[in-house]
């Protein structure tokens, strides 16, 4: 009897397994001793460090690095407080069989791709675009402001294409907070801010994390919005790494430049966990 | 005498349902004021009106002679501690007890003054640090009493406290609900549809059907006295029998039996008689008794509670006696014939 449960649980475990080891464990070792792996003069593969230490030789690679890292944590508190509103006012405030037609429409943009919705923007930024064309129209500006091709339009392509994982996560925590303990709170005394600062906050914390690792992970980890949305004058991480492996073919560094990355993300991940109390587990579930 | 509480004429509705109808009454501060009924008649409604969640349609509501419209539950002077409690999760017990003072923005020192007096005073030192979560269902209950009578209420408003509490442990807290009221002197103000729960622990005892108060009155009065049907068949045990006909104090049953009652000035079409009301073989000598014959159905045993299931010979009427537990009614067996009596202001009739 108990020899056939522990069959089963291992009959179980192989896809798991599979799955890890195959997709997960051996890219990233291949990936790892790659990144040590140099051509030396002589034209052998020696073991060195240097593909780490050119990251820290050129200015614009680190450069580019911070300004990644510092972006990807503003567009996740942005998406925080676009998405909080709504998640509220879809939980708390609409009835039920509204809120769920409501999710759909905001996910459309999901079903859509990415790649499409950024053209969109395009349409809406460029130059002779739909804003700068309405602004004119109504004569509030002479010449069109530059909104394409910068740091502005990037960001709001990264906030859009990420925040509905913000939304999803955040919904299910206000969905389990029970609409009594805002009551009580209000009873007691507390004003409209207390009661979103002492209880809902504190209460949705997990929801926010979870959404706020994947919208933050999403975001440091994309290529497209910043390529087409950023432009020429906005640099993100990934394109640096996109040009070491296929634009100069030196996969070594390449592989060392995402290694870094992982390293920046996770360790952004984790003094956020750390600075807001969070558990990985909880936040994970 | 001071009422704290003021309602006139107050109504709820939710579109075209009438939760509350036309509900008037006022509480005498100081006491202990329950509002009894059925499940959904609208006592949640009307305690929410009171903490200020829900806004009557008609009607007003003063609080210590002040008019409470437009006045948001954050500033009236009442607390409510809800049916599911509402303890905040991410608090331990002392942050609980002390969330209202602080919003109240007292220094510190009196604030954990007056957390912890509180606390002491629900039997819950030792308990400060302690998650909420990880507490009993009567630790729960005293918390949540707590952070709301920290405040100092006029009224705190109860919604079924004791509703997911064991049979025992509510028992226990029944006593301990009605003791905390009488050491602090808070007005409360206590729904239930446990009539038990208000007999015990009320001065004051309001019954309500269908967003109506049937009676307002004593729980001595409410089941010595019940101004309707509803309240004789609501509060209490009660034999109820329809009544087609009376002429000459004689009661007509619906099945055809005759009942002496002399003295009614109404057309009657209920007839209630408690089980304990009856006596068994009553002496002769008794006035004003009508004698009933019985014949045993079965007997009931549940301790105290014991009952005789009897139908009364002449008409077939069944009727539940109460069987006192002693030598006596040893000896009764099933299909025995017996005589019980039954005082006339015991037999209760009504008009509808
Ligand atoms: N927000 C609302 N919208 C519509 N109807 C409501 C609303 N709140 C309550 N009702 C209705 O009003 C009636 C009274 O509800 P209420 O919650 O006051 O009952 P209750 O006496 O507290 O019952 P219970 O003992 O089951 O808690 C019910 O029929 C309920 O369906
Ligand atoms: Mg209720």
């Amino acid at each position: 009897m108990k020899k056939n449960k522990s069959s089963t649980f291992f009959l179980l475990m192989v896809p798991v397994l599979l799955w890890l080891v195959l997709l997960i464990v051996i890219p990233h070792l291949d990936m790892f001793f790659r990144s040590f792996r140099f051509e030396n003069d002589e034209g052998l593969m020696v073991f060195s460090l240097n593909n780490y230490l050119s990251f820290f030789e050129d200015k614009i690679y680190w450069l580019t690095f911070v300004k990644t890292a510092l972006y990807s944590i503003g567009v996740t508190i942005l998406a925080f407080i676009v998405t909080f509103p709504v998640a509220f006012f879809l939980t708390k405030v609409v009835a039920k069989k509204y809120s769920s037609f409501m999710v759909l429409l905001l996910l459309i943009p999901i079903w859509i791709g990415e790649l499409v919705t950024i053209y969109g923007w395009m349409i809406l930024l460029s130059d002779n675009g739909v804003i700068n064309n309405f602004l004119m129209q109504i004569g509030l500006i002479d010449s069109p402001i530059v909104m394409l091709y910068t740091n502005f339009s990037m960001t709001i392509g990264l906030l859009y294409m990420s925040m509905l994982f913000m939304i999803i996560p955040m919904m299910s925590a206000l969905e389990s907070l029970d609409d009594s303990l805002i009551e009580a709170a209000s009873d007691l005394g507390a004003s409209k801010w207390t009661i979103f600062r002492q209880i809902i906050i504190p209460y949705t914390t997990p929801g926010i994390a979870s959404g706020g690792i994947i919208v933050f992970m999403l975001v440091i980890g994309d290529y497209v919005a910043p390529n087409i949305l950023g432009g020429k004058s906005s640099l993100w991480f990934t394109e640096q790494i996109y040009n070491k492996f296929l634009a100069t073919f030196n996969w070594n560094e390449g592989a060392a430049f995402g290694f870094l990355l992982l390293l920046l993300s996770s360790g952004i991940i984790w003094l956020a966990l750390k600075l807001t109390g969070q558990k990985l587990e909880k936040v994970g579930s | 005498m001071d009422h704290v509480l003021e309602i006139k004429n107050v109504t709820k509705k939710f579109g075209d349902f009438t939760a509350v109808d036309s509900v008037s009454f006022s509480v005498e501060d100081g006491g202990f004021f329950s509002i009894l009924g059925g499940s959904g008649c609208g006592k949640t409604t009307l305690l929410r009106m009171i903490a200020g969640f829900e806004i009557a349609t008609e009607g007003e509501l003063l609080i210590r002679g002040e008019s409470m419209s437009g006045i948001p539950p954050e500033q009236r002077a009442v607390n409510i501690v809800f049916q599911n409690l509402a303890l905040f999760p991410m608090m331990n017990v002392e942050k609980n007890v002390a969330f209202g003072l602080q919003r109240q923005k007292l220094p510190k020192p009196e604030v954990q003054k007056r957390v912890s007096e509180m606390l002491e005073r629900v039997g819950l030192v030792g308990f400060e640090k302690k998650d909420v979560n990880d507490l009993s269902g009567g630790q729960r209950q005293r918390v949540a009493i707590a952070r709301s009578l920290v405040l100092k209420p006029s009224i705190l408003l109860l919604d079924e406290p004791l509703g997911a509490l064991d049979r025992k442990l509510r028992e226990h807290m029944k006593i301990e609900l009605k003791v905390l009221q009488k050491e602090i002197g808070t007005t409360f103000i206590y729904i239930t549809h446990d009539q038990s729960e208000a007999l015990v622990m009320s001065d004051k005892v309001a019954v309500m059907n269908q967003g109506r108060f049937e009676q307002l009155d004593t729980p001595k009065n409410l089941y010595r006295h019940p101004a309707t049907s509803f309240v004789a068949g609501f509060v209490g045990d009660n034999n109820e029998l329809d009544i087609t006909g009376y002429a000459d104090g004689q009661l007509i049953t619906a099945n055809g039996g005759k009942l002496f009652r002399p003295g009614l000035d109404i057309k009657p079409s209920k007839l209630y008689m408690r089980p304990e009301a009856f006596v068994l073989n009553p002496s002769a000598d008794l006035s004003n008794i009508e004698k009933i014959d019985m014949q045993i159905k079965a007997l009931l045993f549940d301790g105290a509670n014991s009952k005789i299931s009897a139908v009364m010979k002449q008409s077939g009427d069944d009727v539940l006696i109460s069987l006192p537990q002693n030598a006596e009614s040893e000896s009764l067996r099933e299909g025995d014939e017996l005589i019980v009596g039954i005082h006339h202001d015991d037999m209760k009739c009504y008009q509808e």
